[in-house]
């Protein structure tokens, strides 16, 4: 994805806000059809904790993806390994208590080195981004499917604290999701990796030629959009008791992942976007969810509605930009 | 691309060895151990049978490849071969007199598609991933929406006979299937139209250098658009064959962009465009499928499959970039 000749002419109009406008938008959607619809529960402080909650799992891939896009890449890995993270844990805890840490521990390693393979393939075999990830994803899912068919293991009660638990009204899951945003827009404007990421998905041959080390920033951004990945599998596996092979493609969170990176205003080509954006993208999605609940709108017809709305989502301000794109 | 590096000369042999396409020696060794395995497709007769089961990958790939020649990528073709089975038994009730009309729907509705993408990416600024991914969810939608999520109706004969017809007692080849007529033309059409026509030449251009191509006075929007069209139109060609064998299910689509995509890159397509083969597009989607036959043969199981075509997908890819290095 790292095409030269379009980070230059396809940028987005510099003056649109994204992010504020995407979540207000989405707020002003939210609350317009509960009082529409007379489903006055939703605007209760319980209704919008519900609407966050809606976000974690999604949201926390959806960080990790924005990495990858910075540094002008991508990950359709993402929820292959959501899936085996999911497994593996539950797996290994099979309701035991003293088993969390070490499965947690092993989840993580895991990840770490899928991430670590995706970015080797990527940047030492030049293999393309898409095609790199794609093919680590079709492994992973294999390997996987051919060892579980079916729930595997079981979390136990002290685990599933992570999904339910709460501190004062709000979610630990909903705490954490913001906590890493935090973190990942100080790693991203307060430290050298963070302006080598921007650099390096910017131009990565001018980023070399200025003396970086752009394999290892490619490595590093795979690495942790992994790691964000596997998270997302913990948090699937604390909230539905156990981990199932097919938990990360039923929720599409690799196309989805990408979409709600790029309507929150994030370059596909890397070098220009943020985690606030992203976020706000995640707050739109989790907000048609609720939309679609409180209108009693079949399923199909909703998947209808949802691929046009990410369609009209990024055209509101792709439209304005110059140049071509491809 | 050897032009570029001619001032080095190098080796006759090496020479020779750049010139072979990966896919088609990937397919020959692939094909080549099928057959130990399975004698019957040294014969030509079971190669045309192979032929006709690989031919909707083969058709996907040729239309994929001028959307990758452009520069973009078509995600939405997978949807719309769904929707084309789903919709082609819908519309014709399983009623014989009603297949000629709603092929022509079907294509109606691939037009559509064709053109929904090309103007999202060439007015909307849309990029093309996320304009097709968006396509692709609609279109599943609207297949389910339509069918009520269980299909009902099925395909009449005459519409199943384009995907499973086999003329027997054809002189020299002894056998010919319908669906390798079809594919025969279609390919021929595919590598007249990018390798012999100025079209051809101005999506290769907008491919490699929009701006550059735009600045030579080629149509830039309308060459986009019309790679869309051609890779929905190429979609419902897969789909009425892939109807005639694969038989009406909501999943009868699912995958078979990736693998489309994938078969074009095999075949030695660069992604964002500018390089393009139609040679290389068949033959990465004959090695596509004869990896799936082979593996197949061997009964590994389903899921160990998908591994399988990761790996090579990785490999022929690092290969091919490998060999770009050297060049």
């Amino acid at each position: 994805m790292s095409a030269g000749a379009d980070i230059a002419t396809a940028r987005p109009a510099r003056d649109v806000p994204v992010a504020p406008l995407l979540f207000a938008g989405s707020l002003a959607l939210y609350i317009a059809t509960a009082l529409a619809t007379g489903q006055h529960a939703y605007l209760t402080g319980e209704g919008f904790v519900g609407l966050t909650q809606r976000m974690v799992a999604l949201g926390i891939v959806a960080l990790g993806q924005t990495l990858t896009i910075l540094v002008g890449s991508i990950d359709l890995s993402v929820a292959n390994l959501i899936s085996v993270s999911a497994v593996l844990a539950s797996f290994i805890m099979k309701g035991e208590p003293a088993m969390i840490v070490p499965a947690v521990l092993a989840v993580l390693a895991l990840s770490a080195a899928v991430g670590l393979v995706n970015g080797l393939i990527i940047a030492r075999l030049d293999v393309n981004p898409l095609i790199a990830t794609l093919g680590v994803g079709l492994i992973l899912q294999g390997l996987l499917s051919a060892s579980f068919s079916n729930f595997a293991g079981s979390v136990p009660a002290a685990f599933q604290a992570f999904a339910y638990g709460r501190i004062g009204p709000l979610p630990w899951s909903v705490l954490l999701l913001f906590v890493l945003a935090f973190a990942i827009w100080l790693m991203l404007t307060r430290t050298r990796f963070g302006a080598h990421l921007y650099a390096t998905g910017g131009n990565r041959d001018g980023a070399r030629l200025a003396g970086l080390r752009t394999e290892r920033v490619m490595i590093g951004a795979h690495v942790l959009c992994s790691l964000m990945a596997g998270l997302t599998g913990l948090y699937l596996a604390s909230r539905l008791r156990a981990g199932a092979p097919w938990v990360g493609r039923d929720g599409v969170y690799d196309l989805e992942s990408i979409a709600v990176v790029v309507i929150g205003g994030t370059l596909l080509a890397g070098g220009r976007g943020g985690v606030w954006g992203t976020l706000a993208g995640v707050f739109l999605f989790a907000t048609l969810d609720a939309v679609f609940n409180m209108t009693g709108i079949d399923a199909f017809p909703k998947q209808v509605l949802r691929g046009a709305i990410v369609i009209l989502a990024v055209a509101v301000y792709a439209v304005r930009s110059k140049g071509h794109v491809a | 691309m050897s032009a570029v590096a001619s001032h080095t000369v190098p080796s006759a042999a090496l020479r020779f060895a750049r010139g072979i396409n990966v896919g088609l020696a990937v397919f020959l060794a692939l094909y080549g151990t099928i057959a130990v395995l399975q004698p019957g497709y040294f014969e030509v007769e079971g190669f045309l049978n192979f032929l006709r089961r690989a031919a909707p990958l083969i058709i996907l790939a040729c239309g994929q490849l001028f959307v990758i020649a452009g520069g973009g990528f078509d995600l939405s073709m997978g949807s719309l071969v769904t929707l084309t089975v789903l919709g082609g038994s819908m519309l014709a009730g399983g009623n014989p007199e009603n297949t000629w009309w709603t092929i022509g729907v079907l294509y109606l509705i691939g037009l559509g598609v064709g053109l929904v993408n090309g103007l999202v990416v060439t007015l909307l600024k849309v990029p093309s991933i996320i304009a097709t991914l968006g396509m692709l969810l609609s279109l599943n939608g609207a297949a389910l929406m339509w069918s009520g999520g269980a299909p009902r109706g099925y395909l009449p004969e005459n519409f199943r006979a384009l995907g499973r017809l086999v003329y027997r007692d054809v002189p020299v080849t002894g056998i010919m299937p319908l669906s390798v007529l079809i594919l025969i033309g279609f390919v021929g059409i595919a590598a007249w139209l990018l390798h012999a026509t100025v079209f051809g030449r101005q999506v290769l251009a907008v491919g490699d250098n929009p701006r550059a191509a735009e600045l030579a006075g080629v149509p830039v929007g309308a060459t986009r658009v019309l790679v869309f069209v051609i890779s929905a139109l190429s979609a419902v060609t897969a789909g009425i064959l892939l109807g005639g064998f694969a038989g009406v299910s909501t999943a009868v689509g699912q995958g078979l962009e990736l693998q489309a995509i994938a078969a074009c890159v095999i075949g030695g397509a660069q992604l964002l465009g500018g390089r393009a083969s139609v040679t290389g597009a068949v033959a990465g989607a004959l090695s596509l499928f004869a990896l799936f036959t082979l593996l197949n043969l061997m009964g590994l199981p389903q899921p160990l499959r998908e591994t399988v075509q990761g790996l090579i997908l990785i490999a022929a890819v690092a290969s091919s970039a490998w060999r770009m290095r050297r060049a």
